[in-house]
């Protein structure tokens, strides 16, 4: 009871000592209340602003040879989705230097080759991943596809065959996935590493002031001269870095979920057809998401504060977290691989187990196995860190390193 | 009562190897009594008062702090003592009254008693237009009086003081002087260490002048003067120091 109390009056001394730290409060409250909306409501109107911008623009595409084919460049010259540029040798630097979108080489007696039934080949030219090459390209593709079927079917009546002969197989797809699941499927990969990132982030700086900062602001010698045993110092100093991080984590989760719905609204409604995946997300899932980060958020909580702890000052603690950032990025990162899924060794990889089991939920899917084998293993390590915190908070050549 | 048993610290140094800061030094400080540690920076009066606060353990020998000994019953220690130091510094963005309301509550004082412990100290040390400032806008005379209320809030029996002066401005160095004298007025056991002659001239009851952790003389001033034939206590000092 006495140890409970002890907890409790250092919990919420650090607490109101933090919350009065202009530092804890940016890290805290504001990144996650303004990252999530910049995010996803800037680069997400930007991203479909840009894609918009691009469908509506008329690409310039240019036509090579077809002299002797007048049927067809007077057709694709009408065609309303493009703008023919004059024909020059250099379109290949043209289409390099963006200043022409593609070109397509129609061949020699392309018409006449059409008409005596003439295997034809008609080379289309683009710059491969540019979005607007490719924007350029589809209508070319298109017009001679059409051409091409049109074509076949006039070959097919004057033979009087039906169609179904050239094409005996008909292949379709169907999604049976509900549009939960497809929609966790796809914010699923990128819910967790956010917040994974979030949940350490929102840890270190309160981590590094109340360890590193004490100890050089001269407070830490005041503190031990108090009745309270190191124990449960630790355990109240963790407390308030676990808050910290807990209350970063919930507002990137609100933060995103507001944006979200804002995206929807905003961005995707300028888009011709409205959303083109079934985007949504559900609170429950988002939840058992958060659930699901509760050890992680102490495990980060308590070995950020046993590192800071080691440090002499907050600019030596910072050197150790930031690494610490960058090396965790790397297994929170796992819900983004396309294709990796959970298997029993992977739930006991801490942080890729909850980055991958967060992305499962998401999709509606609740494998309790792993679930509280995930949740279990996270908590070991939690108690592992929290226990090596409390070791070091009792070393004298810790506490008193110079 | 203070009583140290052949207390010593040895600490390991990567360069220099190991350093014995505290050998097997002995004394005692009776209550009503200021005890001072007399010694240049390095001779390891810090050691000594932070074995004594049990904010560091000894590697051998032990000694017992109002009743309690500081390896066995390190809390109890800490829940008699009073620890003053210039290193002992104060949260800044707390006010002056959480900081001693913090401390209260970690020494288990109930709200009531807590309460009222507060507006006496206040208004005895005269802090009360100061109490609901942050301590990072006091200035150094008010920070002390707040480290003062602090390490008063629990009414230990025991003061520990470590070099309280030392970079403060004289008129805070009067206030803590002033308490100091008036702890003892009070019959708490004081122990203070010091740099300064002059300091530990007016203040010290018993004087033990401690170098290179060995405590090499004790005694009044009167005693001290006697077994060194010199009369000020700068002459004193040396005169023990260079005797080794």
């Amino acid at each position: 009871m006495k140890g409970l109390r002890n907890i409790g009056v250092v919990y919420r001394k650090e607490l109101l000592d933090s919350l009065r730290d202009r530092r804890t409060i940016i890290s805290m409250i504001v990144v996650p209340l303004l990252v999530m909306p910049v995010l996803m409501l800037g680069m997400g109107t930007m991203a479909a602003r840009l894609v918009i911008r691009a469908r509506q623009e008329i690409p310039k595409v240019m036509v090579l040879g077809g002299e002797d084919s007048p049927k067809t460049l007077a057709a694709l010259r009408a065609h309303k989705t493009i703008e023919v540029a004059p024909a020059s040798q250099d379109y290949t630097n043209l289409i390099s230097e963006k200043r022409i979108r593609a070109a397509v080489e129609i061949p020699v007696g392309f018409d006449a080759a059409l008409q005596s039934g003439e295997r034809q080949t008609v080379q289309i030219y683009v710059y491969e991943g540019e979005m607007k090459s490719s924007f350029g390209a589809q209508p070319i593709d298109q017009f001679f596809r059409q051409l091409r079927d049109a074509t076949l079917n006039e070959r097919l009546a004057a033979h009087n065959f039906p169609e179904r002969l050239l094409r005996p197989i008909e292949i379709r797809q169907t999604n049976v996935a509900p549009p939960k699941k497809v929609s966790g499927n796809l914010i699923g990969s990128v819910i967790p590493y956010v917040l994974i990132l979030m949940c350490m982030t929102g840890a270190i700086y309160p981590a590094v002031d109340l360890t590193a900062g004490e100890k050089e602001r001269g407070t830490m010698e005041t503190l031990l001269t108090s009745p309270v045993g190191r124990t449960h110092l630790v355990m109240g100093k963790c407390l308030v870095v676990l808050t910290a991080s807990l209350v970063t984590t919930l507002l990137s989760l609100s933060s995103m979920w507001g944006s979200f719905a804002l995206a929807k609204r905003l961005v995707f409604r300028g888009m011709s057809g409205g959303l083109p995946l079934p985007l949504t997300m559900d609170l429950a899932s988002l939840a058992a998401v958060f659930v699901m980060m509760l050890p992680v958020a102490l495990f980060f909580s308590a070995t950020m504060l046993a590192i800071a702890l080691f440090s002499r000052s907050t600019k030596e603690a910072q050197s150790y977290l930031q690494p610490l950032l960058v090396i965790t990025i790397l297994p929170a990162v796992a819900s983004l691989l396309p294709g990796l899924e959970l298997n029993s060794r992977l739930a006991l990889v801490p942080v890729v187990n909850v980055s991958l089991v967060s992305k499962e939920i998401l999709s509606g899917t609740y494998h309790w196995s792993y679930i509280l084998l995930i949740f279990g293993s996270t908590s070991v390590y939690a108690a592992a860190a929290l226990a090596a915190a409390v070791a070091l908070f009792k070393r004298e050549s810790v506490l008193f390193r110079m | 009562m203070i009583e140290a048993r052949q207390l010593t610290k040895v600490f390991q140094d990567k360069k220099r190897g190991e350093i014995r800061a505290v050998n097997e030094v002995s004394f005692r400080c009776q209550p009503g009594q200021i005890f001072g540690l007399l010694g240049v920076n390095g001779a390891g009066k810090t050691t000594c008062l932070r074995l004594l606060g049990t904010i560091l353990q000894p590697n051998s020998g032990t000694a017992s702090v109002a009743g309690f000994d500081v390896v066995r019953e390190p809390a109890r220690v800490r829940a008699s003592i009073g620890f003053l130091s210039t290193a002992t510094a104060l949260y800044g963005r707390l006010t002056a009254q959480e900081m001693v309301e913090y401390f209260g509550r970690l020494h288990g004082l109930a709200e009531a008693v807590l309460h009222e412990r507060i507006e006496s100290l206040f208004s005895t040390l005269d802090m009360n237009e100061f109490r609901h400032r942050r301590c990072e806008q006091l200035s150094s005379g008010m920070k002390q009086k707040v480290s003062i209320a602090r390490t008063l809030v629990h009414d230990p029996p025991v003061m520990i003081f470590d070099e309280p002066t030392h970079g403060v401005d004289v008129l805070t160095a009067r206030t803590v002087v002033h308490f100091i004298r008036d702890c003892r007025a009070r019959g708490k056991t004081v122990i203070f260490s010091t740099h300064t002659m002059r300091e530990a001239e007016k203040l010290c009851d018993t004087i033990a002048i401690i170098h290179q952790g060995h405590i090499m003389a004790e005694g009044t001033l009167g005693q001290l003067r006697a077994q060194t034939g010199a009369q000020d206590l700068e002459d004193v000092f040396v005169s023990v120091v260079e005797a080794k």
